[in-house]
């Protein structure tokens, strides 16, 4: 029991991560854009955050978590929507490959973490390690009283508030999609811009709201990995591949956000399957960890074999639009 | 403003276009160095150019960077241009490495070191071939999206040399592999006219093969049909399943070759970060080359230049070698951006209505 | 003084080096039908795509209601109550009709199902009562067929509160009875009160919905005049500028034995709909068979199938050559076909996308069907250079070069590319569908007497067309399809189009 309950713990540590980027991610598919740049996005994200709570906190004598946290998540959302201005002018506005565009930011944006997370000390005169424990306690404050809870407590509430924010962000995605009129507008640019254009629905515009701000949504994931997982603190490479998982995930959801929840715990469990299975040695943990894109892998494969018209991804997803084109 | 589709654009034009872009991305990267080495710009290139070229290690390791950069460039032309994203490349190439790496570890010991080479050479090209073929039969057979596949199988290959690189292990729990056969170099490439002047002529050979490959041959010609049209494809009789797969594979196993050299060429060690993002790069210059290999030699040279010297002025500075992404980053915006206006031209109108 | 709901003038668009609209004047009075007719490629729907806000005129003015206004967005032509259905349906194939009707438009934020029931299912069941349409407002569009596709795309423009009405060729996808029931919503719509005009080329159609005509030439605004007035040689005449449009050399057929024939063949297409249902025919060498149908009855497909690009379900199609053995088509791929020797010559009706590739010089285009031919790895290129150059030169195609890429051609040069190839290999049988769409009437006449040479040289020529006029004149016989099935083969110089038209809508004449 105590191990389950570790393990769906773990499983949802792992997830809410990814599950930030997938929502961003669904949010700017359905706008026709393939932002491949998502994982260096989420990088730009998480350093962001941890800068500007580090130096606030280098500035103050008493800093205060809350305003650590604000600050961090501003750093966070303005980094990451950069990122995604910056896709979105080349891809939108100047009609770039949406492939080419995307790899190029993530090979920026990971440099980007890597290097200030690497240089930050030695640029702020060599404090040493940067950690931003207190504003990280913001991130890693638990729901007083409904986390003492037996079983309930810790399946349910012992996480900080990015956690439940990253599933009111995928439930309030659903509801844009699904039950609004700009959800509408936004599907149908993703399905066929020309379409949408002919309604009198602005598909530049649209394809800009939505992938700059699935691009901020997703860089909330990298804030979730630096505080509430790693407690204020920065590895290189440490967020790793969430990035790609994060757009395995929109596959596995089939582009839709509710799925993308249960979706994103399923990936967190794969993920550190190993860890709970006996026996195995560490050579053997790795070949565990590629479950999630084996499974990622078979859903495309099935998806497309039974070409559902509801299931597949929206229609003009890689493609820019020019309307005078002929 | 509106714009405007060119309907063509002279040579000298688009090569000026280029130019200025290439110029202005080199101005921006500057501006960022300066704002955070504090230093004089144009010392801060002198130690560009000098971490690139300033001693002959330098300008080997520059060369080597642009070798590997171009063959997995050239590798994934014949896939571009048939309109397969094949985002795999990273994967290919690890799936390359980690294979030579094998062949290195239980034969470089006892077996003569040319056919060791030869079997490096062979085992990688087949291993990187495979992993072409997976996405490719998926691909041609249900028409599964090719982006996510060769994507996800990117860090299976990850996980696949992660294990490996467990397995084995030397020293024990260094988690490294450490430099394979240090003392009889059994499987390195050896060098020619300097270190790496065998890999040179290696890729030199896979691109200029390539190029014909793509220019001259029925294949070539088949891959261009495909990549413009699969209906016109079928019409003009080419079995489009068969192309995919067969193309798939020649680009997987170039790529899977690449391994190799940065292998037994170079590292001659495995780790995960043998592929070190050529596969991604290197997708941007071959498209950026528009599929020309001459142009792919120049981008590739452009960019290990800029990110051995960027390398260079991070060490310098105490700064992290990181900073290179974030240089190569934003040369790359600037190059691919400009290509806007290589196709269209802008026209401001200053009525708001419709001229008379 | 009449009140005018558009009123053009002067209005010009270019496409790069192509002029699609040259200085046009255009009226349309209120309350009444205008009909735009004009030859494939005469700019009608360039100009109507101005006024729907797709396009943006590079001189002209444009007055609505009187007031000159621009148009940058098709959001601006809503607003000025403009509202267009594209010859292409503008359609989400994933959304419900509802859904459809209500994209782009403002309201209510939040749409909640019984919001969707109350405002608009409801008002979209109003205004079919009204004006007599059938539709399901939940049902999706991709379950839809081409004429309820239709409906969803009138409905909406309604339900946006337009009053002046753009069609683009509504009818070229309908069945007669379809047609009728779309006119009798038009009337419906004028007598209540609103504007419309309707792009075709059928001449009946023209006399029987509209008040006034506006013809289109190459560009330019050529008259408006009363429909009431007008006879129908009198608008072809007009068309055409006086040039006797249909006089095409015919020789006698010579009988020399069947080389194609079809027994039982039935096709059906990706999404599961049966497009060619039982069909048997033979052709013969030295004679054209035409093809008629309204669109979209399985032309495409029965020339398709004998190609080898689309797969016969049941049935065999055979091919006799003049010497040797019969040789069974249906079972074979396209490179299997041509393997086998079999010299068949087909002209796609999608030229760039299937006959063409549009990026490649004409060289290289040269040598799409012929490339494999010879031993070795390296493809020859020298033999199709001359080809291009022979093909240039015979029917004076308008190219800088041999290397220019065939994308940068006008259409009728594209198309004499095309057939060039495609009869160079002199092939004993020869496809070509909807051969002279788009193209001027000069370059129509090369085709169709290229088709003649073929045929007096002994080909078998199946001939897909659209224009009835130039099957009758230009084919020996002409067999009709509907709904994929075949309704009748007749001799073209003893049938009547009337006879035909019977025939495709499916009544008549059952075998």
């Amino acid at each position: 029991m105590e191990l389950i309950i570790t393990f769906i713990q773990k499983a949802i540590g792992q997830g809410i991560a990814i599950l930030f980027g997938a929502t961003g991610e669904i949010a700017t598919e359905k706008s026709g854009n393939l932002n491949l740049g998502i994982p260096g996005i989420m990088y730009m994200g998480g350093i962001s955050g941890l800068m500007g709570s580090f130096f606030y906190e280098l500035g103050h004598q008493n800093p205060s978590p809350g305003v650590g946290a604000l600050i961090a998540v501003v750093c966070t959302l303005v980094a990451s929507a950069l990122g995604g201005l910056i896709y979105s002018v080349l891809t939108i506005t100047l009609r770039a490959n949406q492939n080419v565009v995307g790899l190029a930011l993530t090979t920026f944006g990971t440099g980007f973490g890597n290097f200030f997370g690497g240089s930050i000390s030695k640029l702020a005169g060599g404090v040493g390690q940067i950690s931003v424990m207190t504003t990280a306690s913001a991130f890693q404050k638990k729901l007083p009283g409904l986390s003492e809870l037996p079983v309930i407590g810790p399946v349910f509430f012992s996480y900080g508030f990015l956690t439940y924010l990253s599933i009111v962000l995928s439930v309030l995605m659903f509801l844009f999609l699904n039950r609004t009129r700009m959800g509408l507008n936004l599907r149908a640019v993703g399905e066929d811009p020309a379409t949408a254009d002919a309604a009198g629905i602005n598909v530049s515009a649209y394809k800009y709201a939505a992938t700059i701000s699935g691009a901020a949504i997703a860089g909330l994931g990298g804030l979730y990995f630096v505080m509430e997982y790693l407690g204020g603190t920065w590895t290189n490479n440490g967020f790793g591949d969430r990035g790609w998982l994060a757009i395995a995930l929109v596959i596995l959801a089939l582009w839709n956000p509710l799925s993308a929840v249960w979706g994103s715990i399923v990936f967190g469990g794969l993920y550190i399957i190993y860890i709970y299975i006996p026996g195995l040695n560490r050579a053997a943990q790795e070949l565990y960890k590629m479950l999630p894109y084996l499974v990622t892998i078979i859903v495309l494969v099935i998806t497309s074999k039974r070409n559902k018209e509801e299931k597949q991804p929206p229609a003009s997803l890689g493609s820019s639009y020019f309307r005078e084109e002929r | 403003m509106r714009m405007i589709k060119r309907g063509s654009i002279s040579r000298s034009k688009a090569l000026c276009i280029r130019l200025a872009a290439a110029v202005l991305s080199l101005l921006v990267c500057a501006i960022v160095i300066v704002a955070i080495t504090k230093q004089n710009p144009l010392e801060v290139y002198a130690g560009i150019v000098d971490g690139a070229v300033g001693t002959g290690r330098r300008l080997w390791v520059t060369i080597r960077e642009t070798i590997f950069l171009l063959i997995v460039a050239v590798g994934l032309t014949p896939a571009f241009k048939m309109r397969f994203w094949n985002i795999g490349a990273e994967g290919q190439i690890l799936m390359g490495g980690a294979v030579s790496a094998a062949v290195m570890i239980y034969l470089g010991k006892s077996l003569p070191n040319a056919l060791v080479i030869l079997l490096i050479f062979v085992s990688s090209a087949l291993i990187g071939m495979l992993w072409g073929l997976i996405p490719a039969y998926f691909k041609a057979r249900y028409n599964t999206n090719e982006t996510l596949f060769t994507l996800m199988l990117n860090y299976v290959a990850m996980q696949i040399v992660t294990f490996c690189i467990v397995y084995w292990e030397n020293p024990p729990g260094s988690n490294t592999v450490g430099v394979i056969n240090a003392a009889n170099r059994g499987g390195w490439i050896p060098p020619l006219f300097g270190t790496y002047g065998m890999c040179v002529l290696l890729v030199a050979a896979v691109t200029v093969f390539i190029a014909i490959y793509m220019n001259r041959s029925k294949h070539g010609y088949e891959i261009a049909v495909v990549g413009e049209s699969q209906n016109t494809a079928r019409y003009a009789g080419i079995n489009v399943k068969k192309v995919i797969i067969r193309t798939m594979m020649l680009s997987g196993a170039i790529c899977g070759f690449a391994g190799a050299l940065i292998v037994s060429g170079s590292s001659h060690t495995i780790s995960t970060g043998t592929a070190g993002g050529r596969g991604f790069t290197a997708i941007i210059v071959a498209w950026m080359s528009k599929f020309n290999p001459a142009i792919m030699v120049i981008v590739s040279l452009f960019l290990a230049f800029m990110q051995q010297g960027a390398i260079q002025i991070a060490s310098q500075f105490g700064l992290n070698e990181n900073a290179s992404d974030i240089i190569t980053g934003i040369i790359l915006f600037f190059l691919i951006g400009c290509e806007f206006f290589v196709n269209y031209r802008l026209e401001v109108t200053i009525k708001n209505s419709p001229k008379h | 003084m009449e009140e005018y709901a558009i009123e053009l003038q002067g209005v010009t668009k270019s496409f790069g080096s192509v002029l699609a609209n040259d200085h046009v004047n255009l009226t349309l009075k209120k309350g009444e039908i205008l009909a735009i007719l004009g030859e494939n490629g005469s700019g009608k729907t360039t100009l109507m795509n101005m006024l729907s806000g797709i396009y943006f005129p590079d001189e002209g003015t444009i007055r609505i209601n009187g007031k000159e206004v621009v148009i940058r967005s098709p959001r601006d032509a809503f607003e000025l109550g403009i509202g267009m259905v594209h010859q292409h349906f503008k359609l989400i194939n994933v959304f419900t009709a509802a859904e459809n009707i209500i994209l782009g438009l403002e309201g209510k934020n939040i749409l909640s199902r019984r919001d969707m029931e109350k405002e608009v299912a409801e008002k979209i069941r109003q205004i079919a009562e009204k004006y007599g349409f059938d539709i399901d407002p939940y049902q999706k569009v991709y379950n839809m067929s081409v004429s309820q596709k239709q409906t969803v795309e009138i409905i909406k423009i309604i339900y946006r509160g337009a009053d002046i009405f753009i069609l683009d060729e509504p009818t070229a996808v309908l069945t007669p009875q379809e047609t009728k029931k779309l006119f009798a919503v038009l009337r419906n719509m004028q007598e209540a009160g609103k504007s419309i005009i309707i792009i075709t080329h059928k001449l009946n159609e023209v006399l029987e919905i509209s008040d006034r005509v506006a013809i289109l030439r190459k560009g330019k605004s050529i008259r408006e005049i009363r429909t009431s007035g007008a006879v129908a040689e009198f608008l072809t005449e007009m068309m055409f500028e006086g040039k006797t449009f249909l006089d095409i050399n015919r020789s006698e057929p010579e009988d020399r034995g069947v080389r194609i024939s079809m027994e039982g063949v039935s096709v059906r297409a990706a999404d599961g709909v049966l497009k060619l249902d039982n069909v048997s025919f033979k052709v013969s060498a030295g004679e054209i068979l035409g093809v008629a149908g309204i669109s979209g009855s399985g032309q495409k497909e029965l020339v398709e199938a004998i190609a080898g690009l689309q797969k016969a379900e049941t049935g065999k199609i055979v091919y006799y050559p003049p010497e040797g053995e019969a040789k069974l088509l249906s079972s074979m791929a396209p490179s299997e076909i041509s393997k086998t020797g079999v010299k068949l010559a087909f002209v796609p009706e999608d030229r760039l996308g299937m006959g063409l590739v549009g990026s490649m010089d004409l060289t290289d285009n040269m040598m799409l069907r012929s490339y494999n031919e010879g031993k070795g790895f390296f493809a020859d290129r020298r033999a199709p250079r001359e080809l291009a150059e022979d093909v240039v030169k015979k029917l004076e195609v308008v190219t800088p070069g041999v290397n220019t890429p065939v994308r940068r051609l006008s259409g009728g040069n594209v198309q004499k590319v095309l057939v060039g190839r495609e009869i160079a290999s002199s092939p004993t049988v020869l496809m070509v569908a909807y051969p002279a769409r788009g193209l001027d009437v000069s370059s129509a006449y090369t085709i169709y007497n290229l088709l003649n040479e073929q045929k007096e040289a002994g080909a078998a020529v199946i001939c897909v067309g659209e224009d009835l006029d130039v099957l009758l004149e230009l084919c020996d016989r002409i067999m009709v399809l509907s709904g994929g099935k075949l309704t009748g083969i007749v001799d073209a110089r003893s049938a009547s189009k009337e006879d035909i038209g019977m025939l495709m809508i499916g009544e008549g004449m059952k075998q």
